[in-house]
């Protein structure tokens, strides 16, 4: 039953990319989420009619997937190499364990249900 | 009769109604996600409201029998006893047409106002003082500076569509609402975001679109100087939108809000000059009202004032400057019914231009401020912090936009 | 003799031709991804505010203004000199001269706009500024002069063109396919889908175009009489067939598509453009159902090159505007615009001939032109944004703002 998620968030524009690095390993299944967060850069400055205004946050991914726990660490380099850019905001990793997974269809349970 | 003439003048109608609408997605595109409803609805109830005020009474103490030079007569209430013709305000067409095509005139005045106060407003408050406003500021402006009797307009005061009468008075108004009521909540300190530029873009050239109506059909004739009113309107328009957009290139970026903005400052400011000036004055106009507006916005955020959609900075900036402008470019070769201005050898003319915009400019701002002081008091002009809060689509419309 | 019946028609076109260019920012804006919808409007609302100045200041003058020897207009009307409130008859005797030159203006204003589709997406900002005055002055003004303009080599020689197939249709199809091969594909395109973002403002910019081609077309009559009439029906029957015979096609092959009918309809009013004046409702319902048949297949065709010639502008207004020169050649009739000619049909067929060199000289100009100037105008100034600007999307990079 050893399974872990993996959130990454990541730059919305990297998403393709990202895509194609892990369905290149084998890992096809995830799902996105359009999220709004900041990091030690904080917020970024727009144009408004004259002047400019702050915005806090700022838009970037989500994405989940869960993967048996020999690929996390393929997983991981996946992610890292084809969402950085080497600039402040390219996002962050979280690692969680997953206690277990069914699929609704078939009500197969654990790994299978990967 | 004239049925081109005619022809004109109704579709120009039509495209100043359209104005109002377009001028609530101009205005909701810049007002945060839980409050476009509310926004749009500023504008689409006081097209509803002043359509019927206008017919009831608007009219007549606005264009109907002059009382003194201050006033129309309630000879016309309810378009009672009005002649088939007026050939005091417009001998070739039905006077049923002129008194629409000074309708949506009287509509979209008081809802330019309302950027000033999005946000924060209560509904209930906001349809009395927009009643009370076109009652007490509109009707009587426009009857000075374009009923017949009017004394501004006996002293030979120049407002070809509106510079004054529309644009000075709902520039000068909304500053003065805006200090009766307020910043937003957190104003200055979080971020108010725009929450959809493209609707205000598509707002912004409606209005360009029905502008066309608004100085053209102020010829109220289709003949060579609706013409000349539309290629200067689309110049200062077009002069406008480049010079902003050039300004904020050189702060930093070009910005499509920044071309948009620029743009209806143009218009705003031909808006006086329109019918008596040449194209390349129209350009010299609209370039320079870009200028003053632009930094009109930054001293105006500098100085911390909630003014929220700047509508003295745009319209009234905008207007003053058009109304000087006419002073200064206006040439009888364009429209003989006009007079010279001050570069065409007529130095009077600009005297009477700076006390038509000193005089309006004075009137609104005094009865502008103590109608909302009133309405305020009595009323409330202003939603619980609550309210604010939640967005005024859920708490006074109970409804979202998207 | 002013008319004031002519004189409202016109003024009212104007209003409704300028409304178009707006209208093709939103068509083209909502094609676009999310990051790119603000810039891809600008493209179209920056060309109206430009190119407004620029016929004011000389732009109408080269076009219009006094014959040099059939290839360019003078100088002579440069910042209006001249140009006032009385009519010029050799344009229009019923209206002021000022109101057929701002009725051509919108027209110089929205035909560089359609070109924007080629290179949306990755087009620098500056440099496109720099392109589209150039290309309003050397393609733009020259070929109108060609084709409108008093003493003209190919209105002289007999070319109809109502409304402008030919010097609106032709000119921005064929420079859209020369400028997308100079800039070059979207980074990731044929790889990673490109969806459109909003098909609304795609829907919405439509038929809004559809609205303001009522005086693009009718208003080319320059008068309010039974001519405008008739160029107002064909231009309705024309988009409806067209924007039926692509829903079919897509249905046919697999679903009725909305973006199909949409695009159809603009195919259609592009096709039926010059030909507006000169044929008859059921000759348009012909012109319009054809062209959506030409410009769909182009269209796959145009993918399968692997071309980024990213919104189409060559296969529908290209493809749309040469099929409608032509088919003015063929359908045009003199009991429907005594003015006009009779086409291939109607017993002349030394008119399609008139019409098909019209056309191959406006597409070798123009392509010639704008290649040349694009490829200049990239080495010095640069037609293209960096990498890292693409990729996080122009809204941000070239503009700082988001849409929504």
């Amino acid at each position: 039953m050893d399974m872990k998620k993996i959130e990454a968030i990541i730059r919305i524009e990297k998403l393709d990319e990202v895509r194609i690095a892990l369905e290149k390993e084998g890992f096809v299944g995830m799902t996105v989420t359009e999220v709004k967060g900041r990091g030690s850069q904080k917020g970024i400055t727009l144009e408004w009619r004259a002047g400019e205004y702050r915005v806090e946050f700022l838009p970037k991914l989500k994405l989940e997937l869960v993967v048996d726990e020999f690929d996390v660490e393929s997983a991981i380099k996946v992610l890292t190499e084809a969402a950085r850019t080497g600039k402040p905001g390219d996002g962050k990793i979280f690692i969680y364990p997953v206690d277990n997974v069914v699929r609704v269809r078939t009500g197969e349970r654990g790994k299978k249900a990967l | 009769m004239n049925a081109g003439d005619t022809a004109w003048v109704l579709i120009s109608f039509a495209l100043v109604i359209l104005m109002t609408p377009a001028l609530g997605f101009f205005y909701a595109g810049m007002a945060r996600k839980k409050n476009i409803l509310s926004t749009l609805m500023l504008s689409v109830s006081i097209l509803v409201l002043i359509s019927v005020q206008w017919v009831l009474y608007g009219y007549s103490i606005s264009f109907g029998p002059d009382k003194g030079g201050i006033i129309g007569g309630l000879n016309w209430l309810g378009l009672n006893g009005i002649s088939l013709i007026h050939s005091g305000y417009a001998p070739t067409i039905p006077h049923t047409a002129f008194i629409l095509f000074q309708m949506a005139f009287a509509v979209i005045t008081p809802a330019l106002i309302a950027g000033a106060f999005i946000e924060r407003i209560k509904f209930s408050g906001f349809l009395l003082f927009s009643l009370l406003w076109a009652t007490f500021v509109y009707d009587p402006a426009a009857h000075w500076v374009w009923g017949i009797g009017g004394w501004l307009r006996n002293m030979g005061a120049m407002d070809f569509a509106g510079g004054a009468v529309v644009h000075i008075t709902a520039g000068v108004s909304a500053l003065a609402v805006a200090m009766v009521i307020g910043k937003r909540k957190g104003y200055g300190k979080t971020p108010m975001e725009p929450s959809n530029i493209a609707f205000t873009v598509l707002g912004a050239f409606l209005l360009w679109f029905g502008w066309f109506g608004f100085n053209g059909g102020s010829a109220l004739s289709a003949g060579p100087l609706a013409a000349s009113t539309i290629l200067a309107t689309n110049s200062a328009g077009a002069a406008a939108g480049l010079t902003w957009m050039i300004i904020s290139w050189v702060h930093k970026r070009p910005s499509v809000l920044g071309l948009a903005t620029g743009a209806i400052v143009g218009l705003a400011a031909v808006t006086p000059a329109s019918g008596f000036i040449s194209p390349l004055s129209a350009i010299m106009i609209g370039m320079v009202a870009a200028g003053l507006s632009y930094y009109a916005i930054i001293l105006r955020m500098k100085i911390n004032v909630d003014e929220s959609l700047d509508v003295f900075a745009c319209h009234g900036v905008g207007g003053i400057w058009g109304i000087i402008a006419t002073g200064l470019f206006a040439q009888k070769a364009i429209n003989p019914a006009g007079a010279n201005g001050l570069f065409f050898g007529n130095p009077g003319q600009l005297g009477i231009q700076l006390l038509t915009a000193a005089s309006i400019g004075t009137f609104s701002f005094v009865v502008s401020f103590i109608l909302a002081k009133i309405i305020d008091a009595v009323f409330g002009l202003r939603v619980s912090e609550n309210e604010e809060d939640v967005g005024l689509d859920i708490s006074q419309h109970g409804e979202t936009a998207y | 003799m002013i008319n004031t019946g002519d004189t409202a028609w016109i003024l009212i076109s104007t209003a409704l031709v300028i409304l178009m260019t707006p209208a093709l920012g939103f068509f083209y804006g909502g094609l676009v991804r999310r990051k790119n919808i603000l810039s891809t409007i600008m493209l179209s609302v920056a060309i109206l505010a430009l190119i407004s100045v620029e016929w004011v200041l000389y732009g109408y003058s080269i076009a219009f203004g006094p014959d040099k020897g059939g290839i360019i207009g003078g100088l002579e009307w440069i910042g209006l000199t001249g140009v006032g409130q009385a009519p010029f008859a050799g344009y229009a005797a019923n209206i002021p001269h000022l109101a057929f030159m701002v009725f051509q203006l919108a027209f110089a204003v929205i035909t560089p706009a359609l070109i924007t589709g080629a290179f949306v997406e990755r087009i620098k900002f500056s440099g496109f500024l720099v392109f589209v005055l150039c290309w309003a002055t050397f393609v733009y003004g020259p070929v109108a002069h060609w084709v409108w303009g008093i003493g003209g080599w190919l209105r002289a020689l007999g070319a109809l063109d109502f409304a402008g197939g030919t010097v609106v249709h032709i000119t921005a199809g064929i420079s859209a396919l020369a400028l997308a091969m100079i800039i070059g594909k979207r980074k990731g395109y044929g790889k990673t889908p490109m969806e459109p973002s909003n098909i609304p403002f795609t829907v919405l910019g439509a038929f809004l175009l559809w609205f303001g081609w009522f005086g693009f077309n009718g208003g080319s009559a320059l008068s309010s009489g039974g001519l405008a009439a008739s160029a107002f029906v064909v231009t309705n029957t024309a988009a409806a067939a067209a924007a039926l015979s692509w829903m079919v096609i897509s249905w046919i092959h697999k679903r009725p598509s909305v973006l199909g009918l949409a695009t159809g309809a603009v195919v259609g009013l592009v096709a039926i453009t010059p030909a507006s004046g000169f044929v008859s409702p059921l000759s348009a319902l012909a012109i319009g159902a054809l062209a959506s048949v030409f410009s769909y297949y182009m269209i796959i065709f145009r993918t399968k090159t692997g071309l980024d010639e990213s919104l189409d502008v060559f296969a529908c207004h290209g493809i749309g505007g040469i099929w409608g020169a032509l088919a003015t050649g063929l359908f045009a009739e003199k009991a429907i615009n005594s003015a006009g000619a009779n086409g291939l049909f109607f017993g002349n067929p030394a008119q399609f001939g008139i019409q098909a060199f019209t056309v191959m000289v406006v597409v070798s100009f123009s392509f010639i032109m704008t290649f040349v100037m694009g490829k200049i105008i990239d080495a010095v100034f640069s037609l293209r944004v960096s990498e890292n600007e693409e990729d996080v999307g122009l809204d941000i990079s070239q503009h700082g703002e988001t849409a929504y």
